[in-house]
């Protein structure tokens, strides 16, 4: 099934803030296997110059994610999510993540086109602090395999 | 020992590592993601799409090759920039040795401001699953 170009630029979000905390930086270093110090101990992550323990830096897709799968779900898009594969995704930092920060994502749909069979879909996430300082943008190419 | 600016040039090769990908790594890395699609962990469901197996997620690799960089710079808050596609699958067999992933990477460009672009290359199986993988890092 296409999807519905429509869906081109359209926003979503900002999402719910997302409080990022020192378990989960923790337990994503060691899901990769992350072995730096500075994503697991406050006093060495200062001496580094953080004001607190840091996110390795594929971490912001967990929270950019949370919000490009409420616009998955959207009925008027038309995505078969079994059908789905990643195609690129590519991460833009102004800073780490570190342990306390409040994030919000905001999605924007920036393409959408047919390759044969295929629906490639291209969004990219902003995530910003709650006082608006922007931290990272994620940017992901969805490939929806033909049937 | 830690990298700087100062002792890299275009050319500069990073020394190749390998990383392993078991089972148990990729249920790891469902739960710390959050991403629990089931071709990730069911093998009779992941055939039932098509696949060979159960496959680690691309961003599993991605994070594989993320590390890599971030250990060469000695700190996961270096990477400014960090880019790639997706080539290939990495399918993980219900063993204890599970796939491995081996990522090599090249200085490509100093930028000034002590900040270098990266090629980075990962290929598993003997196929390149990682492929127009760049970073941009940020050295002392």
């Amino acid at each position: 099934m296409a999807l519905n170009k429509e869906f081109v630029g359209r926003v979503f979000g900002p999402g719910e803030p997302y409080e990022v905390s020192r378990v989960k930086i923790a337990e994503f270093a060691d899901a990769i296997g992350e072995p730096s110090e500075l994503c697991r101990d406050e006093a060495a992550a200062q001496r580094a110059g953080y004001p607190d323990v840091i996110a390795p830096p594929t971490l912001a897709i967990v929270i950019a994610m949370a919000s490009t799968a409420s616009m998955h779900s959207e009925p008027g898009l038309g995505l078969d999510y079994s059908m789905v594969v990643h195609g690129e995704e590519s991460f833009s930092h102004s800073r780490p993540l570190h342990a306390g920060d409040v994030v919000v994502a905001t999605t924007t749909v920036e393409s959408i086109r047919a390759v044969g069979s295929m629906s490639m879909l291209v969004t990219s996430t902003d995530l910003s602090t709650t006082d608006g300082e922007h931290v990272c943008t994620a940017k992901s190419t969805l490939v929806e395999r033909g049937k | 020992m830690t990298v700087r600016y100062a002792d890299v040039e275009p050319g500069t090769e990073i020394p190749g590592k390998s990383y392993r990908a078991t089972r148990l790594d990729l249920v790891k890395y469902c739960g710390a993601s959050g991403d629990f699609n089931v071709i990730h962990w069911n093998e009779r469901l992941a055939r039932s799409v098509g696949l060979p197996g159960v496959i680690a997620h691309g961003m599993y690799t991605m994070a594989q090759a993320g590390k890599f960089v971030t250990e060469w710079a000695g700190d996961p808050g270096a990477v400014l920039e960090f880019g790639v596609r997706f080539s290939g699958m990495v399918p993980v067999p219900d063993d204890d040795q599970g796939a491995t992933i081996e990522v090599s990477g090249t200085v490509t460009e100093k930028l000034g401001d002590n900040k270098v672009a990266v090629d980075i290359v990962a290929r598993s199986g003997g196929t390149k699953v990682l492929t127009r993988s760049r970073a941009v890092v940020r050295l002392p």
